[in-house]
């Protein structure tokens, strides 16, 4: 199931491929990973990860985290020290603020967008923009239309599946904020979006609506053409490659739910059983009222089992908030670049399917089944020009074009994909040492509230 | 050796009675202290601290009954009658009560608490219940604890039976009867209740712990399709199933615990059965001297020709006329052998009856130092074994990061 070793191509960002930091770097404080990593792991991780706000001098570790801690303070994590990263690190984003509107048509949230930038690109150093939702969808669509042979992260889901949900509340929106700022992280990191003109309008513009409204889609060469490839060709063979990489990534989709269920079903058993160790502690204490000599002892016992179950309950709060959302976040992403066609909305063979319909990132308009079809395109010319038996020198223009777009459409994938995979490996590995990190420290909290006890058990009643 | 006061609190006990109690009563008084002392000690201020309450005045009342089903220790469906315990302490100046307690008792629960003082301060009488079983209703035919006259008077039986330990100078300082009127729970109740959560919670954990192997299956599968990854999650899958396997001995451990509880609940009954034995020996006493006490009275009546007590005999000889002084005499003498019959079995079952109480209430020492003890031991087992479990679960998990840090 594994392809071969991907190639250097020529990229199509500004830097070339070894020397990208990766979006989410610094998150081990162990080895470098091949070339991959960030030239200096030492200066981005090993902070307070447990303290969202709080900004660390270089390279400070403080005490008692020696690992890498829960990914929602990665995923929070504002690094406004410039020295760090120096010459890749240029573009910083953050979601944070959110805010309730009341209007008479709608009631909607707002998020605050603060931008520091150094680049060209930008003409002031920081700006701070207000976004709901809706721009963001907005955003994505424009960025799969202008960039369609690249993988754009997704957004959370717009509709609240559980009916129930609150949409306006607190643990709701934090949630969503948490993803929307992972959504624009994504962005911010990757060589190509990250100049997109809509990303920098959404970034800057005072009056997105007024821009919406203008229709300005920038397209790329690329973008342009791949545009208006009509769908109908039948695909012969996907590379060996692509191939590899669609069936993993089918495969991955559904370890991850899988993982995702068993990971919900843990929480949902562990909240029973804090259930019952709250009925269970004070038991103790109202047997301790009726006792003599046992009396402390007993109580001390009832007191051991509160303090468990309060280290219990944070654990479950933090796999709640930190843990499940970010495998969320793959699965949708995963879920976006499979090649399956999408059941949910029937024009799929739509002549200009690279305008996206409404807000669903379903495996529909994948990149992966995109790029097939351009594939395909120009299989089906070249076939066709070979059919014509004429005794050319050389092939037509049309069919260059054909060849050119493919080709780029494979570079621009493949380079993506190994920055996808590179990104899942650190998410994965910082998301399930969290995970062990978060259980050892429940089991510790435990331990040290039954040890404490031991000295009051053992102790020799006086005569009295 | 201190006499014990006269007890003003005499019931069932016929004026003639004035040995019973009082030559060792000495006796049972400084074991009783000792009692006293030791039960005190919880406390931690010889009195209860929250018994300066008594200090002011209360007033007890059960105002209500209710039926009501449940189900008993065999969990077989059962009828009762619970009632309604309200305590109100007299604050105000002007004399308003204030209710501070309320809760629900039924008549067993009594008797468990005049057991327990009976056995506390077998140098006091203990003011007694109004009968258990509804044997004799004058106008009814039938036996029924559920008939309303019959809760009636059972209801204000138990009222007097409150205020009488309330308003005894000892008594009225138990902690435990104080908890009879302020705490839903007794502690027979409460150890119960505590092997029943433990079974609950250890179930709980048992399903946290198992689905954490899940873990192990996802992860194996997972890395077949990972190139980097693959080791670190395979390895890593492999630990969670060592962490889902090993609540397997935990909750061996855990049996053991709710097994060493139930033990200790043993000691409860044993202190039952010797509160009645002792009631049972308490009740012959008093039938015997109350036996005694009617045929002296006869006697004398026959000795000075008055007639105080009713008697067949009695009764006859006014209908069928007189009888002669000879018979006099031989039923005189009849009765006072009778009485010193009597006599002497007053005293041996007396001398038993404190033989037994000094006996029994070393044993129940005996079982107290020892539940302590075995208490206290099965505590810090207990604690040993649910540090022995965080140190396992610390085991586990550290060695699973260290897997997840070479993905």
């Amino acid at each position: 199931m594994s392809g071969g070793p991907p190639k250097a191509l020529p990229s199509t960002g500004p830097h070339s491929l070894r020397d990208m930091p990766h979006p989410l770097a610094g998150s081990s404080s162990e080895e470098a990973v091949g070339g991959d990593s960030t030239p200096s792991p030492d200066l981005l991780m090993a902070r307070s990860f447990g303290d969202k706000d709080l900004i660390l001098p270089n390279g400070g570790t403080p005490v008692g985290t020696s690992s890498p801690a829960s990914s929602s303070s990665l995923l929070n994590r504002l690094q406004l020290d410039d020295d760090l990263d120096g010459e890749t690190r240029d573009l910083f984003v953050t979601v944070d603020d959110p805010k309730k509107h009341v209007c008479t048509m709608e009631t909607y949230i707002t998020y605050r967008i603060t931008t520091k930038s150094t680049r060209v690109e930008f003409d002031l150093p920081e700006y701070s923009v207000r976004r709901r939702y809706q721009d963001f969808d907005w955003l994505r669509n424009k960025l799969e239309e202008s960039q369609p042979t690249h993988l754009i992260p997704p957004l959370p889901e717009k509709f609240v599946v559980k009916g129930v949900v609150d949409r306006f509340s607190e643990e709701f929106v934090e949630t969503r904020r948490k993803a929307l700022d992972k959504f624009l992280k994504r962005i911010t990191d990757h060589p190509v979006l990250s100049f997109n003109e809509h990303f920098n309008v959404f970034l800057t513009a005072k009056d997105l609506n007024a821009y919406k409204k203008q229709g300005m889609a920038l397209l790329t060469r690329v973008g342009e053409s791949v545009k208006h490839v009509t769908g109908g060709y039948k695909l012969r063979s996907r590379p060996l490659e692509f191939a590899a990489i669609g069936e993993y990534l089918d495969m991955f989709a559904l370890k991850l739910g899988t993982i995702d269920r068993i990971a919900q079903r843990i929480i949902k058993e562990e909240i029973e059983y804090l259930v019952e160790l709250r009925e269970y502690g004070p038991v103790y204490s109202t047997w301790s009222a009726l006792e003599g000599e046992l009396a402390e002892p007993l109580e001390g016992v009832s007191a051991c089992i509160g303090n468990c179950s309060t280290a219990l309950e944070e654990l479950t709060d933090d796999m709640t908030e930190d843990f499940l959302p970010v495998l969320r976040e793959y699965i949708l992403y995963s879920d976006s670049m499979k090649v399956r066609k999408c059941a949910v909305l029937s024009p799929c063979q739509a002549p200009h399917f690279g305008i996206a319909e409404s807000s669903h990132h379903c495996g529909c308009g994948s990149v992966l089944k995109k790029r097939d079809q351009v594939q395909a395109e120009y299989e089906a010319k070249l076939e066709a020009v070979a059919l014509r038996k004429e005794d050319r020198p050389k092939v037509p223009a049309d069919v260059e074009k054909c060849q050119d777009r493919m080709e780029c459409f494979n570079a621009d994938l493949k380079a993506d994909m190994e920055r996808w995979q590179n990104n899942k490996r650190q998410d994965f590995r910082q998301l399930l040492m969290g995970m062990a990190d978060k259980n050892i420290q429940y089991y510790e909290k435990c331990l040290m509230a039954w040890e404490s006890i031991i000295p009051l058990l053992q102790e020799k009643q006086e005569a009295k | 050796m201190e006499q014990a006061p006269p007890d003003p609190e005499r019931r069932l006990q016929p004026a003639p009675l004035e040995p019973l109690g009082h030559p060792d009563a000495g006796l049972e008084a400084v074991v009783g202290e000792e009692v006293e002392g030791a039960r005190d000690e919880g406390s931690g201020d010889g009195t209860m601290t929250e018994n300066n309450f008594w200090l002011k005045k209360i007033e007890i009342s059960v105002s209500e009954a209710e039926k009501r089903t449940g189900r008993n220790a065999m969990n077989m469906q059962e009828t009762y009658t619970a009632y309604l315990i309200e305590t109100r302490s007299v604050e105000h100046i002007d004399g308003q009560s204030v209710l501070t307690d309320s809760l629900w008792r039924r008549y067993s629960e009594f008797e468990l608490l005049r057991n327990y003082l009976l056995v506390y301060y077998p140098h006091v009488v203990v003011p007694p219940l109004p009968e258990k079983r509804a044997e004799f209703v004058w106008h009814k035919l039938s036996a029924d604890n559920m008939d309303p006259d019959f809760v009636e008077r059972r209801r204000i039986g138990l009222e007097n039976f409150l205020l009488r330990v309330a308003s005894h100078p000892i008594l009225c300082r138990d902690k435990i009867f104080y908890l009879f009127l302020t705490q839903e729970g007794n502690w027979k109740e409460t150890v119960n209740e505590t092997g029943f959560q433990l079974k609950r919670v250890a179930d709980r954990l048992y399903g946290v712990y198992k689905v954490h192997g899940n873990y192990g299956r996802v992860f194996s599968e997972w890395s077949a399709i990972e190139k980097e990854m693959g080791d670190g999650l395979q390895s890593a899958g492999h630990h969670m199933d060592v962490y889902a396997s090993s609540i397997d001995d935990i909750l061996e451990d855990e049996e053991h615990y709710a097994d060493q509880l139930k033990e200790y609940l043993f000691y409860a009954e044993a202190l039952r059965a010797v509160c009645r034995k002792h009631e049972l020996m308490q009740y012959d006493l008093e039938m015997a001297a109350q036996d005694l006490a009617s045929k002296k009275q006869q006697c004398e009546e026959l000795a000075t020709g008055t007639v105080r007590t009713f008697s067949l005999k009695g009764m006859t000889t006014k209908l069928f006329g007189q009888e002669t002084p000879e018979q006099r005499e031989a039923r005189i003498k009849v009765l006072e052998e009778q009485i010193n019959e009597g006599e002497q079995q007053l005293k041996s079952k007396n001398l038993e009856g404190r033989e037994f109480v000094k006996n029994a209430w070393a044993d129940i020492e005996r079982f107290k130092e020892q539940k302590n003890r075995d208490l206290k031991e099965a505590l810090i087992s207990y604690a040993v074994m649910q540090i022995s479990m965080c140190k396992k679960g610390i085991q586990v998990w550290t060695n699973a990061k260290e897997c997840f840090s070479k993905m």
